[in-house]
């Protein structure tokens, strides 16, 4: 089994030591327009900007729940995800809200799903980037790990079946590939040669556990191997390299041959959740991280070395911060969930189920029995019950 | 007309739905080719092709998960469980995955899980299993267990037209033993609606799947050695429950005795006494009692199985009792 496109060189690898960033990689050429090369560093700090604006309203307890970083990995998440056709299907991890908005998933959106609105994308009923929608081509994911391998994996058998020429992109990162949901998930979609390209985005970290504890694997791509299927591996940090190994997966699938697993290498700069102090980061790795591999700054270098210019940068982060404020204001404008909406939409049928009388303004359960005539014991009028 | 089998009904069933909606398919382990363990799918294949009846990996959590993706697109998967014990191993995939779908993502999820459960077959502790409880204990799954051949093939018509996921479990001891007509035309059974299997006046058993066939060999017995009028109601549909119908006969008869073959704590009867005791307490004349399962995995040799589970003695003892209170 081919295994093609894999960029030598470029990764660390699974057993490296989160401390060593990968060195600088050249992509591949790959056919981008100059708008589509802004375009994408358009989404990259659009994610980058918006995920701050999160922090702000954090810490003024407007984001009632827990708050999800994906601060150095925007490239990995906006360049896989650019590879794309509009009518394809993702399921995004905690990580990539930059695929999302790729996707068509909208600020405001955001926004009012972390402040928990009632007209949020999942009315108050998910937290954060927990949503999808079929009509854009994302599918919400869920937080047990590695589960959406198989559930993308039954939407791309569809697409199969139907002889519809889309293609399923999943993300999991290095801790879901542990799980067997994912080694299940993705065994029944190369044996069924499923149009599904698999990403692991190996960011050094699951919660607190370095990826040398997760697997004793060289690399995430040698897992391919036993799948039988085709892999690519990418410096996630680089957009254009991401952009290049996803759609060469992507082009696979929609020919016909099959699952990629897709390795990007790439580093998470913030704790699983803000909470997280990370102290069990060596010293020293964030910020040689930071200083030598931020992948809007590295970005941004080859931007300029192209010949763009400051001024067209300086009006793309204009209005990344003008939808941002706007989006917030819109957000903060809307109200909590109604409670009763918390019981409609379980099932088709019923379409509601029934508040429990305790919650339903009701004088007491007895008063609302039918007895046999001459029942038992209880008189209820004797005991003051209206 | 010609009786059938309840699993021939089972299997009519599924050529029907393939029949009558080209999004309808089948997947499961040894299904294809094979016709599945106990040949439920026998000839869906040949019939309907590789790609619409589907030889699956052993791999529980992918085939649960791809029929809930697939769902999701439109298609109306038909998942067999070779035996439903193995259900377990998709307990998250069905619990937080499919049951949340529609309720968190507004991802519809029309899709069945069916398979061969129960006991009363010296299968042992790993084919033999009744794991309701777990399932109906989940919102946003729907639980049917047919005890008769046309409940059999109507309720799985109806499990595969609905919108919402539903676990059909079929009882591997009536396979073969029990047999019935089928209505005449498209024979649908809706879920969530229970059936009068014995009219009586005395004391009802709420009960359903295989011990419906031992309450009504007790019904008889108490009829013949007593002068007791017992009625049967016959569950049928798990979740939802049909509380009208538990209502009804508690409201005739006064006395209810709840039979399963399922282990007792955490069961089906704590639960349906309890909505008992909620709805209709003032129409009870005696405490409710309940025959199930003793709490242990199930044994392999039939003196110990026999034991184990509820047999008809039991209930008659037991319907003795409340008759007496």
């Amino acid at each position: 089994m081919a295994r093609t496109g894999t960029v030598a060189g470029g990764g660390r690898g699974a057993r490296g030591s989160a401390a060593a960033p990968p060195a600088a990689v050249p992509a591949d050429d790959v056919e981008l327009t100059q708008l589509q090369r802004l375009e994408l560093y358009y989404w990259m700090r659009l994610t980058r900007s918006l995920e701050e604006r999160l922090v702000n309203l954090y810490r003024q307890t407007k984001v009632v729940g827990g708050l999800f970083r994906s601060l150095g990995q925007e490239a990995d998440a906006v360049g896989s995800a650019y590879a794309l056709e509009r009518s394809d299907v993702l399921s995004p991890l905690i990580r990539n809200l930059g695929s999302m908005l790729v996707k068509g998933a909208t600020p405001v959106e955001i926004l009012k799903q972390y402040m928990a609105k009632g007209d949020s994308p999942t009315r108050g009923r998910e937290l954060n980037i927990h949503f999808g929608d079929t009509a854009r081509g994302f599918i919400g994911q869920i937080s047990p790990l590695g589960d959406m391998v198989p559930v993308m994996a039954g939407v791309t058998l569809s697409f199969k079946m139907r002889r519809d020429p889309r293609v399923g992109l999943v993300y999991v990162g290095d801790g879901a590939t542990s799980t067997g949901a994912f080694h299940e998930g993705i065994n029944f979609a190369a044996v069924q040669r499923c149009p599904l390209v698999v990403v692991v985005e190996n960011n050094g970290y699951a919660y607190s556990t370095p990826t040398r504890k997760q697997t004793l694997a060289a690399q995430f791509i040698d897992k391919a191997i036993g799948y039988g299927i085709a892999a690519e591996q990418a410096d996630g940090n680089d957009v254009i390299a991401t952009y290049a190994a996803t759609r060469r997966a992507v082009d696979r699938a929609r020919r016909g041959d099959g699952v990629t697993l897709v390795e990007l290498i790439t580093y998470r700069r913030k704790g699983h959740a803000e909470h997280d102090n990370q102290s069990y980061v060596p010293a020293g790795e964030i910020d040689r991280w930071e200083r030598e591999n931020d992948p809007i700054t590295r970005y941004l270098a080859r931007l300029r070395s192209e010949g763009v210019t400051d001024d067209a940068l300086a009006a793309i982060d204009a209005r990344v911060a003008r939808e941002i404020d706007e989006a917030t204001d819109l957000a903060e404008q809307s109200g909590v969930p109604e409670a009763l909406d918390a019981l409609v939409g379980v099932y088709a049928d019923p379409p509601s189920e029934r508040p429990l009388w305790y919650r339903a303004g009701q004088g007491g359960v007895v008063d609302q029995h039918e007895r046999p005539e001459g029942w038992g014991t209880y008189d209820a009028a004797a005991r003051g019950a209206d | 007309m010609a009786e059938i089998t309840y699993l021939e009904a089972i299997r009519e069933a599924l050529f029907e739905e393939m029949e009558r909606d080209a999004d309808v398919f089948c997947l499961g382990e040894d299904i294809g080719a094979y016709g599945g363990a106990f040949k439920v799918t026998e000839g869906l294949m040949a019939k309907y092709g590789e790609s619409r009846v589907i030889d699956t990996p052993i791999s529980e959590i992918a085939i649960v998960g791809a029929a809930a993706g697939a769902a999701h697109m439109g298609m109306r998967p038909v998942v067999e469980m070779q035996f439903i014990d193995f259900i377990a191993n998709a307990y998250d995939m069905l619990t937080n995955y499919v049951a949340t779908a529609r309720y968190r993502a507004f991802l519809p999820c029309p899709m069945v899980v069916r398979g061969p459960s129960g006991g009363y077959v010296r299968g042992g502790p790993f084919h033999s299993q009744n794991p309701e409880a777990g399932f109906v204990h989940t919102p946003g799954l729907k639980v049917v267990y047919p005890s008769t051949a046309a409940d059999a093939k109507g309720l799985l018509k109806a499990a595969i037209r609905d919108e919402d996921c539903v676990l059909f479990f079929e009882h591997k001891y009536l396979y073969r033993r029990i047999k019935g007509e089928m209505p005449a035309g498209d024979h649908v059974v809706p879920i969530g609606k229970a059936r009068v299997a014995r009219d009586g006046r005395d004391l009802s058993i709420i009960t359903y799947a295989a011990t419906v066939y031992k309450a009504l060999e007790a019904a008889q017995q108490l009829e013949r050695e007593d002068g007791l009028s017992v009625e049967v109601l016959d569950l049928r549909s798990l979740a939802p429950l049909d509380d009208d119908a538990i209502d009804a006969t508690v409201r005739k008869t006064n006395r209810v005795l709840i039979v399963h073959e399922d282990t007792r704590t955490g069961g089906l009867a704590g639960e349906i006494t309890a909505r008992i005791n909620e709805r209709c307490f003032e129409w009870l004349d005696a405490p409710v009692l309940r025959v199930t399962a003793h709490d242990v995995p199930l044994p392999y040799a039939p003196s110990l199985e026999d034991f184990v589970l509820p047999q008809t003695a039991d209930i008659v003892l037991a319907a003795r009792r409340l008759a007496a209170y």
